[in-house]
């Protein structure tokens, strides 16, 4: 198997899409010229030239909504959002356009839309520039939300989301574009709404997705120091959901430690410690915990960033307090 | 109902039909005019018969009709080819019926009902017949018009020469959903890959706000040229003029691939919606001034003059439209509500 780096594997399969599909165009600004704010589309506009490799004004509900109407009439554009912060600007386009047509036209149109780009905090690009959006979109019923944790994920993901008949919110992060790993060769994809179980264990249920995948692992490297046999769920995808997994690994360890980039408050983890309850909470031996985004604008100066971001000792303490090994504080 | 067929894409200096001199002016198309006053009446008695549907408490959320409208969008979809597509916003009754839905089907979505057009699930709002390439109402003012634009390019993308229409209100022409999308249509346009054709329909009011109190350029069609689109401002209550400059307009769109945007001057005779009892915006005077000039009053006269109408066929085209609007109204009430498992379908292409 080959290695590739997380941004070679969206490539990849961008490339490998376009030539099996002329359907597929893709949008969005600097993508073309300047190859790409993070080169994800390095060289695609020589390669597939200006019809499919569309430079765009910065209009990002124009572009957004631009390609709905291309996936309504049976294209496959794939919009490069610079950064997901810039999505709000398009949000109206979405949730009210891209989500909602197929059901208010009572099922006449698909919309095969990826939006894709980078999403949660960089390196002190502070409070515009670090926001993680998955939250606001897997709220919205018509929308998948995709969370490559890798660059095998990212390729088979991408894959799986641009053969779909349904918009999909491609959840890239920033923080991982040059990381490196095995990508199978070959018409590889994966499913969606089908979590790994990335590390097994008997102790304690870590469930991350994303940038947090790593984090939880080496979490869990230490842990095992301590004699804690933590399982790692990486969820890959947040819609759908892949309850069946989760609950399973909870059922096995009793307890649940869920980590997420995005602030705390009625966020990812709130969602996944509501369906565990509601579908585990006889098999819980203590309350699921939570390991969170501070609540706050992310702050420019980079002591201040670290706070207020989760970081390994985090996860450490909380699998602790789950296995009643550390005292419990209030949030 | 049938539509009647576009005839041709004509170009500018071609009529599509034989011309008929009227004494004002050569009228080109006036046979088929006659079957699109029929359309015409039957969508007023349509939209009449909607609103007391209304009243009763039959059709829920909102309601906009076309009412004084309606030569502006039938001139245009008088013009259109079957392959061709169009978008338009929510005041959308009257596009559907025009581009041949069945009365039935459109007044059942209005009701709410599984027979209706999109399964009672989009309402009012949301009409749709995309197998006669219509591709929607749409609720949020301005929010259709990226769809449209891209839709454009996905058709010359594609191959082919069909156009895309986008029906617009003044009032959208004031939102950021109007300027990036139609400075991307005049980028595209460029390398003959935006085919559109933007239709305001300046009804001078976005809901209860004029266009000199909510733009700061009143003459609409000249703000196109901030996006190197051509434009041309038109009477919109002479259905006759309108498809002139409908046929001219997609004719040269389909040629050159490049978006050209008509301003359609016309005035809506009932209130922006069916909770705008009283319109302190304008006066009553205002209204009566407008129905002067009833679009189906005007087209009337040209077929008269032309020997193509007379009482007598006016009074049978009458009572066929109150029959046809009565006739979906009773199918819509008659027909079942959507079953509950029409909730969760078609939130997704592929269920999960």
């Amino acid at each position: 198997m080959p290695e590739l780096s997380y941004r070679d594997a969206i490539r990849t399969a961008l490339i490998e899409e376009m030539e099996r599909d002329p359907s597929v165009v893709l949008l969005g600004e600097d993508i073309g010229l300047y190859q790409g704010t993070f080169r994800v589309t390095a060289d695609l506009l020589s390669r597939f030239g200006p019809r499919r490799v569309i430079d765009t004004p910065i209009s990002e509900e124009g572009f957004v909504g631009a390609a709905i109407g291309m996936a309504m009439l049976g294209l496959r554009p794939v919009v490069e959002m610079m950064t997901w912060n810039f999505s709000l600007l398009a949000f109206d386009q979405i949730v009210n356009n891209a989500a909602k047509v197929r059901y208010f036209s009572g099922g006449q149109v698909d919309v095969p839309l990826v939006i894709r780009g980078p999403n949660g905090a960089g390196v002190q690009l502070s409070a515009q520039h670090s926001q993680s959006v998955e939250a606001w979109y897997a709220h919205v019923p018509g929308l998948r939300v995709v969370l490559p944790a890798t660059p095998a994920e990212a390729k088979g993901l991408l894959r799986t989301a641009m053969r779909g008949k349904d918009p999909v919110i491609f959840l890239e992060h920033a923080a991982l574009y040059g990381v490196k790993g095995e990508v199978p060769d070959g018409d590889y994809t994966l499913p969606f709404g089908v979590a790994e179980i990335a590390r097994p264990g008997r102790d304690v249920t870590l469930v991350a997705f994303s940038r947090m995948l790593s984090l939880a692992l080496a979490a869990a490297r230490r842990l095992a120091d301590e004699g804690i046999d933590a399982e790692v769920v990486n969820l890959r995808t947040l819609r759908p959901l892949d309850r069946r997994t989760l609950l399973e690994s909870v059922a096995r360890t009793h307890r649940a430690v869920v980590i997420q980039e995005q602030w705390r408050p009625f966020g990812v983890a709130a969602e996944i410690s509501a369906t565990i309850m509601e579908g585990a909470f006889d098999q819980l031996d203590a309350p699921v915990e939570r390991v969170t985004g501070a609540d706050v604008p992310m702050p420019y100066a980079r002591n201040l960033e670290l706070l207020a971001l989760p970081q390994e000792d985090d996860i450490l303490r909380a699998a602790r307090r789950a296995l009643y090994r550390e005292d419990r504080v209030d949030a | 109902m049938p539509v009647p067929p576009s005839k041709r894409s004509g170009r500018n200096d071609e009529p599509a039909g034989p011309a008929v001199a009227t004494g004002r002016r050569n009228i080109p198309d006036l046979a088929d005019a006659v079957a699109w006053h029929r359309l015409m009446v039957i969508t007023r008695r349509f939209e009449e018969e909607t609103e007391r549907a209304f009243r009763r408490g039959k059709i829920g959320g909102y309601l906009h009709v076309y009412t004084g409208q309606e030569a502006a969008a039938a001139g245009f979809l008088a013009e259109m080819r079957p392959d061709d597509i169009f978008f338009t916003a929510y005041r959308d009754h009257a596009h559907a019926l025009f581009r041949g839905a069945d009365p039935n089907a459109v007044m059942a979505e209005l009701f709410g009902k599984v027979t209706g057009l999109a399964r009672g699930k989009g309402g009012s709002m949301h009409l749709f017949d995309v197998a006669r390439g219509f591709y929607g109402g749409y609720g949020i003012v301005g929010g259709h018009i990226p769809l449209a634009i891209g839709a454009a390019y996905a058709l010359r993308y594609r191959g082919g020469d069909q156009v895309c229409l986008c029906f617009l209100g003044d009032g959208a022409m004031n939102s950021g959903a109007f300027h990036e999308p139609l400075n991307m249509a005049g980028l595209w346009g460029q390398g003959g890959l935006c085919p559109v054709v933007v239709i305001v329909e300046n009804n001078e009011f976005a809901m209860g706000t004029s266009v000199g109190r909510s733009s700061a350029v009143i003459d609409l069609a000249s703000r196109f040229a901030q996006y190197a689109i051509p434009s041309e401002r038109i009477d919109g209550m002479d259905f006759v003029t309108v498809r002139q400059a409908a046929r001219r307009a997609i004719a040269d769109v389909r040629t050159t691939g490049r978006p050209f945007a008509l301003e359609v001057a016309t005035y809506r005779f009932a209130g922006h919606g069916a909770a705008d009892l009283f319109q302190p915006y304008r006066s009553k005077d205002d209204i009566d001034a407008a129905r002067r000039r009833d679009p189906i009053r005007i087209l009337e006269g040209h077929l008269r003059a032309a020997g193509l109408l007379d009482d007598a066929r006016i009074a049978s085209i009458e009572a066929e439209a109150a029959q046809i609007a009565a006739e979906a109204a009773r199918f819509a009430e008659e027909s079942p509500p959507p079953p509950p498992e029409e909730l969760h379908r078609h939130v997704y292409g592929e269920e999960s």
